[in-house]
């Protein structure tokens, strides 16, 4: 996972660099393909509506405060589940990494929990938090948790143990071999977590409030399907797409700030 | 204001040269050899891994200062004795003593990896061998001048992943070298060079030694860098020290020289005759 990741990265990072638009091209020509399928009446508006009427739709919307708010409930709700179930994993990541006797404790039982996918608990939720914020958070945390757990454990673990060693040698104290050993060199491995994560935090989100919830984009979607606006449904995912685009360059451009060192992340 | 800079300069520059009097003289009279190396005494050391007895008595003394090379086939014991010596492994029977009290800066370990901190650039590398000096004000200006020594001053602001091999080496080196070491253990720090730069890097290796004075205890697998180096060459049979072998040829050495290639010679006679009886 995490080897793949670094060997792709220098080719899909160099490509920007060159041109920052080479990137776009495709789904620009997909949209301009797209709106003249759609005039052409070789698609149904039926079925799908032009690019041009998402955009109107969407600009009513943004006109109305609708899309604004919608928009930004689900962020919120996405950064703060993430913040809490990142953490707490981040957390039990490390201290079972460092500790045998809480990794003894815990990881049986985490790897158990891992294995049910945690939206088969959504009717669990609903019950137990009804429909309001903290059903959502809760989702969101729980699915988030598990790929930061598992990438910061397997980062530590990983760390080369002959660094350590040198690391004592040269009087390090355990304060300090984490800070200069330990947690840098888990670091890669901890931002593979975050990657998967990000993409779990949206899934988890758009599921749980096409299911259950009165605001939200997911909400905005479910609403539209009911009244028929076909092209509110469709920018309501045109939008997933762009916060998932945003969220994992964001993720790209820490990584880069924070791996400098690394050499698949170095200026050619 | 001139006349103030002309008469206080003169007498900072005396005071300056009268506290480092003492150190010039030692310099210039006699090799600091004596000053600043430790010397060493292991007695009946001893040590198994699991059923495996891996070291089954070595009685050596190294003076202070002297190059010693441990040479002896793979297995033989050889780097467990030199991770006893840097206390990096537990003595299971015997001493290592170093005439005195040590610091745990004062005995330092090169690897045949260089072991150098990814995401730390080479400067920072090198302070790390401060030990606990890190802290101090001094410290970028004590991992310049060792990073100097081993000439890398230019590349103190790179990531170790842009160096070569040997250039990587020798950062490791001027970490060791950063908190002043009076024993430096060696294991096979050259063994992953390729011939060349292996070359340059002994010369430097005998170089620093010259300079700081150190003792120094080498492992390694290549006879001829052992007669190359050393004052001195153990080999290592069965957890033992079977030969002793001084070396006596003027430095600086010649390579391939009559002389060493004769001891080479002889040291790997006993080596390969042992390989005949087993």
């Amino acid at each position: 996972m995490s080897l793949i990741d670094s060997i792709s990265l220098p080719r899909s990072m160099r490509l920007p660099r060159v041109d920052g638009l080479v990137q776009w091209i495709v789904p620009l020509a997909i949209i301009a393909i797209w709106q003249v399928a759609c005039v052409t009446g070789f698609v149904p508006t039926r079925v799908l509506p032009a690019p041009s009427d998402v955009a109107l739709a969407g600009w009513k919307l943004l006109l109305s405060g609708e899309l604004a708010r919608n928009i930004w409930v689900s962020f919120w709700r996405a950064s703060i589940g993430f913040l809490i179930g990142g953490s707490i994993g981040f957390a039990f990541g490390l201290a079972n990494g460092l500790s045998q006797l809480s990794a003894k404790l815990t990881d049986t039982t985490l790897q158990m929990v891992r294995n049910v996918p945690h939206l088969a608990l959504i009717p669990l939720v609903i019950l137990w938090f009804g429909i309001d914020e903290s059903a959502k958070l809760f989702l969101v945390a729980l699915g988030v948790f598990f790929p930061i757990y598992l990438n910061t454990l397997h980062g530590i673990r990983t760390v080369d143990p002959q660094l350590i060693e040198m690391g004592r040698i040269y009087g390090m104290t355990d304060g300090e071999l984490f800070r200069r050993v330990i947690f840098p060199g888990a670091l890669p491995s901890i931002f593979v977590g975050i990657r998967f994560a990000l993409g779990i935090m949206w899934l988890t989100l758009i599921v749980a409030e096409t299911i259950a919830a009165s605001s939200g984009l997911g909400y905005m979607a479910m609403q539209a399907r009911e009244f028929m606006l076909i092209d509110v449904v469709v920018l309501s995912i045109l939008i997933y797409a762009l916060l998932g685009k945003l969220a994992d360059s964001s993720s790209r451009v820490l990584e880069r700030l924070t791996l400098s060192w690394h050499p698949a992340f170095q200026k050619r | 204001m001139q006349t103030a800079l002309r008469t206080s300069l003169p007498e900072t520059e005396l005071a300056s040269r009268a506290s480092f009097a003492p150190h010039a003289r030692v310099v210039r009279e006699e090799r600091p050899v004596q000053t600043s190396g430790l010397p060493l005494s292991i007695r009946g050391l001893r040590k198994s891994f699991g059923s495996n007895e891996v070291l089954r008595g070595i009685d050596l003394h190294i003076p202070a200062g002297q190059f010693v090379a441990i040479v002896g086939k793979s297995g033989c014991g050889k780097s467990t004795l030199l991770r006893l010596i840097a206390g990096l492994d537990k003595i299971d029977a015997g001493s290592i003593g170093f005439g005195g009290d040590v610091q745990p800066a004062d005995i330092r370990v090169m690897f045949q990896e260089p072991r150098l901190l990814p995401w730390a650039r080479v400067l920072a590398n090198v302070e790390v061998g401060l030990g606990r000096d890190r802290a101090s004000q001094d410290a970028h200006a004590r991992a310049e001048k060792a990073l100097a020594e081993v000439g890398l001053a230019d590349k103190r602001d790179q990531w170790p992943s842009v160096l070569s091999g040997g250039q990587k080496q020798r950062v490791a080196l001027g970490r060791a070298l950063v908190s002043r070491p009076r024993v430096l253990a060696l294991d096979e720090p050259l063994g992953a060079l390729d011939a060349l730069t292996r070359i340059s890097m002994q010369r430097l290796l005998e170089r620093v030694w010259r300079d700081q004075g150190f003792t120094a205890i080498l492992v390694t697998h290549d006879v001829s860098e052992a007669v190359a180096l050393a004052d001195r060459v153990l080999v290592i049979e069965e957890g033992r020290i079977a030969h002793d072998v001084v070396v006596n040829a003027a430095r600086p050495r010649q390579r391939g020289s009559a002389e060493l290639a004769g001891l080479e010679g002889s040291i790997l006679s006993h080596l390969l005759s042992a390989d005949d009886r087993t």
